[in-house]
């Protein structure tokens, strides 16, 4: 075996090496830190364990937005054939509002209630989550050419 | 009629493209001297027609010519007119049309400067007109710009507010400059591989040098307008659409590193062709993710089937057409140099292997959702906190590193030397962190890590400048861009570890605390701009009991758009930004406001535009520099 076959060798061992570090590294981060996606239909039927991190998407219930006295606020997420009872603590974004579409980010507590830590409401007149759209599919509640 | 003429001029570009593709691939043969000529003048007159192209719809939306479909989608007559201008790629065919003309521009500038010989520029020309005539086939079949519309609409339907900004007017064309810029450096390599010759990393290194600054400053610029726009205080969402420009700079700044080292010494031939194919199939890859709808996100401007099927099977084609031509050409090309364990290669080598590293877990964390939706509909999310794992460690590492690189010797250097150079450094790097651990609070590792990091990277660019005083002025470019390195590193420390946040809900009158700062609520006005209303919040900072400088957060409503929008109010002092964002009103008249106190965030973006600047610097040797290198010793001792 000559000089340069050897060199090769130990790079291509050296190489293997180091893609089975990541992988291994990226396997590890991936497991700590998947969120799934759940619509209230999949809450109601008591597919999300209480405490589990996981984003909630719907639209923002007719009449359900209620503000406390500090920055508060209570809303319930719909996708028409469940509704989950929402709390956030902290400014909701401009685009906010009711019977419009949402995605939030927090867990579900003890009582049943999804305590957010973080809300983001779609970004504009034309743009719905797909998560939503296809959670409102699911449910019959998406109207074509609504968008 | 403008409509019209730019259809026909795009259609002119795509027959000049198919000419400088077949002339360009032809013209890597020694005796085709007249494809050529074909190939240069092709190329040029492709830039024309696309200039006329982009021209023409500039033209209608300036014009609010709303018989173009486009135009009565995207434009307002109310529209300031830099927002008109800037709404040609604020919306999914533009843009389009933007990426194609940023490739003939890429394409010109190849055909001009004919940079490593005639055959090599013959071929990098071959393939850069088979990119363009896929890209306007593309535009031409699914993403019409000039489609019409009759009866024309009165008013246009205006443009997302979010994208009315002037950052985010600047962002896209950045962005694409660097993306579309990669793709010089990958038609290059793909013409070293048919030509066989070696002297195309240097032939190659402006475009890619362009490529980068260009990819910094877009990144830097948009995180920049997610920062001030999108009223959430933050610098970086690791959102996918983030990613996608991310990964092609991490790709980009391997491939820096690593042709320079080919070029320099010999070393890594191979490996920097298959990085040159690597960063541009990172761009095409972004283009995917942002332009096909895949994704959730402000950038998804329309998910249409037809164009995220015509882009992938563009994007198979181009990576792996390139990979077959590496996997067929690549071995019978001159191996690369030999060098010793201690020496710059080696330290490049590691860049290399923590670069292409971290890409591999932005990569992982971007595509790993998009594969479980196709496989089984499940829709994840992968957090940040995946990206502190993963990424982080290893960029950390890297940064480690960096300050040895420009202290070892090419071939062989002098790692015990290049320690006794670097110990003011590391002196330094003890101060920082003995300071933030001892004035700061509240005390975190990581912030004290960074810290020192910061400072080891600063403090080794200082010792380099001083050794090459009296060089030349591109000899400071690595320097500078570490510094930049560093710099940024601090603000990103210093605002995670140090943000002060506060959220209340004020009556006008009343006065709050955030961080150091006392605040007192004025109420809010009503004010009209030149197309939107807004609520402006008057607030005052107080000095000792009395009012001084006033920040004016709004939030408008865009009637045109029928959409709200939070305009944040940003008072820095260069070291620190007070920031404040309006939210909604209560029944009772009172408001929600959010306030934040970011310590050093201004560094993150000082800190990416020294990282431009040292690029710049480096260019600016480059192109003084000649195209070839009259002999090359380094060749010479690589045929050993």
């Amino acid at each position: 075996m000559n000089a340069k076959k050897k060199r090769r060798l130990a790079f291509a061992a050296a190489l293997v090496a180091v893609g089975a570090m990541l992988a291994v590294l990226i396997r590890y981060g991936l497991g700590q830190n998947i969120m799934y996606f759940h619509s209230p239909a999949d809450v109601a039927a008591g597919q999300v364990g209480e405490g589990v991190a996981f984003r909630l998407g719907g639209l923002v219930e007719k009449g359900s937005v209620t503000h406390g006295a500090g920055a508060e606020v209570k809303f319930r997420v719909t996708d028409g054939k469940g509704s989950v009872p929402a709390e956030f603590v902290g400014v909701l974004p401009a685009l906010f509002r009711e019977e419009q579409g949402v995605v939030a980010t927090g867990a579900m507590d003890a009582h049943g209630t999804f305590i957010a830590s973080e809300v983001l409401a779609k970004h504009d007149e034309k743009y719905m989550p797909p998560e939503v759209v296809a959670a409102l599919k699911k449910s019959g509640r998406w109207k074509e050419g609504t968008e | 009629m403008t409509g019209e003429l730019g259809q026909l001029a795009l259609c002119f570009a795509l027959a000049l493209s198919l000419v400088m593709a077949v002339a360009g691939l032809i013209g890597t043969r020694t005796e085709a001297n007249t494809a050529r000529r074909v190939a240069t003048s092709s190329a040029l007159g492709f830039l024309v027609f696309i200039v006329l192209a982009f021209a023409a719809l500039t033209y209608a939306f300036v014009t609010s010519d709303f018989s173009v479909a486009l135009v009565a989608g995207h434009s307002h007559t109310l529209k300031p007119l830099v927002y008109k201008i800037s709404g040609v790629w604020g919306n999914h065919e533009g843009s389009m049309l933007l990426w194609v003309l940023v490739l003939a521009l890429y394409a010109g500038m190849v055909a001009f400067l004919q940079r490593g010989g005639e055959r090599l520029t013959s071929g990098a020309l071959g393939v850069q007109g088979l990119l363009a005539a896929a890209f306007i086939l593309f535009i031409l079949f699914t993403s019409n710009p000039f489609l019409r519309l009759d009866p024309a609409p009165f008013e246009g339907a205006g443009l997302t507010p979010l994208l009315q900004d002037p950052g985010l007017a600047m962002h896209p064309p950045m962005l694409y400059a660097g993306y579309v810029g990669l793709s010089a450096s990958f038609s290059y390599a793909a013409a070293a591989l048919l030509v066989g010759e070696a002297g195309w990393a240097r032939a190659a290194r402006p475009f890619m040098l362009i490529a980068w600054i260009a990819l910094t400053c877009g990144i830097a610029l948009g995180s920049w307008w997610a920062y001030y726009e999108l009223d959430w205080g933050g610098f970086w969402g690791w959102d996918p659409v983030e990613n996608a420009s991310l990964m092609p700079w991490l790709i980009a700044t391997a491939l820096l590193h690593s042709a320079l080292a080919t070029e320099k010494s010999g070393a890594f031939r191979t490996w920097t062709l298959l990085l040159a194919i690597a960063g541009f199939s990172m761009s095409l890859i972004g283009t995917f993710l942002v332009r096909s709808g895949v994704l959730s996100s402000v950038h998804a401007f329309a998910s249409d089937p037809a164009r995220g099927f015509f882009i992938m099977v563009l994007i198979a084609l181009a990576i792996g057409g390139a990979l077959a031509l590496f996997a067929w050409r690549a071995p019978s090309l001159q191996g690369g140099a030999a060098f010793e364990p201690a020496s710059r290669e080696t330290a490049l080598l590691l860049n290399n292997v923590f670069l292409v590293a971290a890409c591999a877990c932005v990569f992982a964390g971007t595509l790993y959702p998009l594969i479980l939706d196709a496989l089984n509909g499940t829709k994840i999310t992968v957090g940040p906190p995946y990206y502190v794992i993963t990424f982080a460690p290893i960029f950390f590492a890297l940064m480690l590193l960096v300050p040895f690189g420009p202290q070892l010797g090419w071939k062989r250097g002098d790692l015990k030397a290049a320690w006794r150079s670097l110990y003011p450094a590391l002196g330094l790097a003890a101060i920082a962190a003995i300071v933030v651990l001892a004035i700061v609070a509240p005390r975190t590792i990581a912030a004290t890590g960074a810290f020192a990091v910061a400072a080891w990277l600063i403090g080794a660019s200082i010792i380099d400048v001083r050794k090459r005083k009296g060089a030349r002025a591109s000899a400071f470019a690595a320097a500078l861009a570490h510094a930049g390195l560093g710099i940024t590193l601090m603000g990103v420390a210093g605002t995670t570890a140090w943000r002060s946040e506060a959220i209340t809900v004020a009556a006008p009158g009343q006065s709050f605390t955030v961080g150091p700062y006392t605040l007192r609520f004025d109420g809010v006005s009503r004010v009209k701009g030149p197309n939107y209303i807004a609520d402006r919040a008057h607030i005052a900072v107080m000095n000792d009991g009395k009012p001084g400088a006033v920040l004016q957060p709004e939030h408008r409503l865009y009637p045109a758009e029928g959409q709200d929008m939070s305009d944040t109010a940003i008072r820095t002092t260069g070291l620190r930004d007070l920031y404040l964002a309006l939210g909604d009103e209560r029944d009772d008249g009172r408001f929600a406001l959010r306030a934040y106190v970011s310590p050093l965030a201004p560094l993150i973006w000082i800190g990416g535009l020294i990282m431009a600047l040292g690029g710049m610097l480096s260019l600016w040797g480059r192109l003084r520099a000649p195209a070839r290198e009259p002999v090359a010793p380094a060749v010479a001792q690589a045929a050993e």
